[in-house]
């Protein structure tokens, strides 16, 4: 039964990364941009989640509020700022977006301050299902892998299945093409770009109240992240669900097999995914 | 034209300046020997609130004291260490060479107080500890001009091996993230535990500031021991405790820690943290004179309730008024200073301490229970406890 419990575990974990990382490998994939703000998103998503459900009383009207909130504030940083790098080299990316790591923390610091808060789970989902004697499982958690699932399928429908979606693989593999095509590239871009700062966001409003939200939780995904989307392959949405995945289970019982390399189990497996391809599981090249 | 005019105000505005230094020169000496103070403290980062709290609390001291030191005024310089072991040695440094501080006063994180304590050594300057609980630096590398206003990572563990040894557990799993503070916790913790007779089931470890606590919380569930002890604080401490409690270990496992897991926290963790007992040097509702005015006078002053954090920065000014009032304010003579700064019996508002042969205080930690928002001492787990202060040959 024990091993039961860690494989659900491994799984809700895993969902939970591949949330997170979705938006990372599809602006990435996409724009070629390396959003190193990425982890500041996430963390911004956790402390909407808090200030917007002290103001509205429940998550349930936090959520819609603060992904609308999330997505235009993608739209004007992509409008602003990021739009500028889409033909510059790495490092001017991972300049800027670095930059945006520190103003975000500052940011927070100023107007949240530096203390610890947590989110409230809402009572509908506040229980626990009794698994063992002693052991119970958050249904909480379980929603959240539930929803993890879901925003996956609905990504990968819209992705290869419609109009919108067909524009966007179109923009990633040959945007010159695409615009003399009359596809609007600029604003495909923009949506793009606001999707994953959105979904990043959404990760850390959703995990808000299992997670807490603290100063620097940030950067501790975006670490994982990376991770996700090298062993995924670059900008492959089916790579990182798989590639989550494999983390769930490799730092879940890494932890408990051999804890003394429970610290690098994610980044041996990493490791050994490239020696074999490069690329990434599912990576172009 | 016009820049010309402005350069003869200058020129004569820095001649009355000139003529009035003159005038006044005991005004000119008193400033020349201002007390150069650097605060070398987290104000980014996870532990920005500690570093606040720090400052607040020694600033308050000196406040007290009519702003001086010995008979001097205070001058301070800042600087923001973000946690960062890396920048540590660089940010010591400067402070020491180019700002050329008589005292340096930090940290909070263990990794940098460490290169604190070798750039310390190394210029022998004076170094004021004021929450860091890396044990070697009042151990292994303790020196005469270290001095530690807070803890070592031994002493608030120390008493819960005897604690949970009474309340009848015999077999305990123990957690904590794999770093200093937490290893040296879990190591200190067995010690008292163990020599009584208790035995360890488990000792489990987690990288820093890793906080996927759900497959330990679920190998804690089928180990089934007597209690569960942890070491953790902050954002991580939040998790754990709301982790545990949702997964329905909290009232069929008794879970306990070294302070820290519920200290500034209380807030966040709402109802998973009630009645957790912990132990450490500071609690709410410790009766004495001097709580009730420090509480008052800080909350007042800063318009948020005093902590452990603000306590120990507090202290740490206490312990440099005391010290230096002994000497009439002079570095001139180092060893008289350090021992001014030995005999400084600093009335802190945790109780009256004393320090140890090692620099460390000599303190009673108290047992506290969590109820509603705070930490309620409900006795003295181990009175005047002293840090065993290992490798430390000073004064042995």
């Amino acid at each position: 039964m024990e091993w039961l419990i860690q494989i659900l575990n491994s799984v809700q974990y895993g969902l939970l990364l591949f949330l997170v990382a979705s938006g990372l490998t599809l602006i990435f994939g996409i724009m070629g941009v390396i959003n190193l703000a990425h982890g500041s998103f996430y963390m911004i998503g956790a402390y909407l989640a808090f200030s917007l459900t002290q103001w509205t009383g429940n998550l349930w009207t936090a959520l819609p509020l603060g992904i609308i909130l999330a997505a235009v504030l993608g739209l004007v940083l992509e409008r602003l700022l990021i739009e500028r790098l889409y033909h510059r080299d790495h490092l001017h990316q991972v300049l800027l977006t670095f930059g945006l790591i520190l103003v975000f923390e500052e940011l927070r610091s100023i107007i949240v301050g530096d203390d610890v808060h947590s989110v409230v789970i809402p009572a509908i989902l506040g229980g626990s299902l009794p698994l063992t004697e002693n052991l119970s499982y958050p249904v909480y958690r379980l929603f959240i892998s539930a929803v993890c699932l879901a925003l996956a399928a609905a990504m990968y429908l819209t992705i290869q299945k419609t109009r919108l979606g067909m524009m966007i693989r179109a923009g990633a593999s040959n945007p010159e093409m695409a615009q003399s095509l009359g596809i609007n590239i600029r604003w495909i871009h923009a949506l793009v770009f606001a999707a994953g700062v959105a979904l990043a966001a959404f990760a850390g409003m959703i995990a808000a109240p299992v997670s807490s939200v603290f100063p620097g939780m940030g950067n501790q995904v975006l670490i994982v992240c990376f991770v996700v989307v090298v062993i995924g392959g670059i900008g492959s949405l089916k790579g990182a669900l798989v590639a989550s995945l494999l983390i769930g289970f490799a730092d879940t019982f890494g932890k408990v097999l051999v804890p003394e390399l429970a610290g690098v189990a994610v980044y041996l497996l990493m490791a050994i995914v490239l020696l074999f391809r490069p690329a990434g599981l599912f990576g172009r090249g | 034209m016009t820049s010309r005019r402005k350069f003869v105000q200058q020129v004569a505005a820095l001649g009355t300046l000139s003529a009035a230094s003159a005038i006044a020169p005991t005004l000119a000496r008193a400033q020349a020997a201002k007390l150069r103070v650097g605060l070398m403290l987290p104000y980014t980062g996870t532990f920005a609130a500690l570093g606040n709290a720090i400052t607040n609390g020694f600033k308050l001291a000196i406040e007290e004291n009519e702003g001086k030191v010995g008979g001097r005024d205070i001058e301070y310089f800042t600087v923001d260490d973000e946690s960062e072991p890396a920048k540590a040695t660089d940010n010591a440094n400067r402070l020491v060479q180019r700002d050329k501080v008589d005292v340096l006063v930090g940290t909070v994180h263990s990794g940098v107080v460490m290169a604190m304590v070798k750039v310390a050594r190394d210029s022998q300057t004076l170094l004021i500890i004021p929450n860091a609980g890396a044990n070697a630096a009042t151990g292994s590398q303790c020196a005469p001009n270290i001095f530690r206003t807070s803890f070592t990572n031994w002493q608030p563990a120390h008493p819960m091996g005897k604690v949970m040894y009474d309340k009848g557990h015999r077999k305990v799993v123990t957690l904590t993230w794999k770093y200093g503070a937490g290893e040296e916790s879990i190591e200190s913790f067995k010690e008292a535990f163990t020599k009584l007779g208790g035995s360890i089931a488990k000792e489990m470890y987690l990288p820093f500031p890793n906080v996927e606590f759900q497959p330990f919380i679920t190998e804690i569930g089928s180990l089934k021991p007597d209690a569960v002890f942890v070491f953790f604080a902050g954002g991580g401490a939040v998790k754990f405790t709301k982790d545990y409690a949702a997964a329905g270990l909290k009232d069929k496992i008794p879970l306990y820690g070294s302070g820290f897991l519920t200290d500034g926290t209380l807030e966040a963790q709402g109802a998973s943290a009630q009645g957790l007992l912990t132990t450490l040097h500071y609690g709410d509702g410790i009766e004495n004179a001097k709580n009730k005015q420090f509480r008052y006078a800080y909350g007042k002053k800063y318009g948020v309730q005093a902590d452990v954090y603000a306590v120990q920065g507090y202290d740490a000014g206490l312990l440099l008024g005391g010290g230096l009032a002994a000497v009439k304010g002079s570095f001139g003579d180092k060893k008289a200073l350090y021992a001014a700064l030995e005999k400084v019996k600093v009335d802190s508002p945790r109780g009256a301490w004393t320090m140890s042969r090692a620099h460390n205080p000599i303190q009673d930690i108290y047992l506290r229970r969590v109820e509603g928002n705070a930490n309620q001492v409900i006795g003295v787990a181990w009175k005047a406890l002293e840090d065993p202060a290992r490798g430390c040959k000073m004064g042995a």
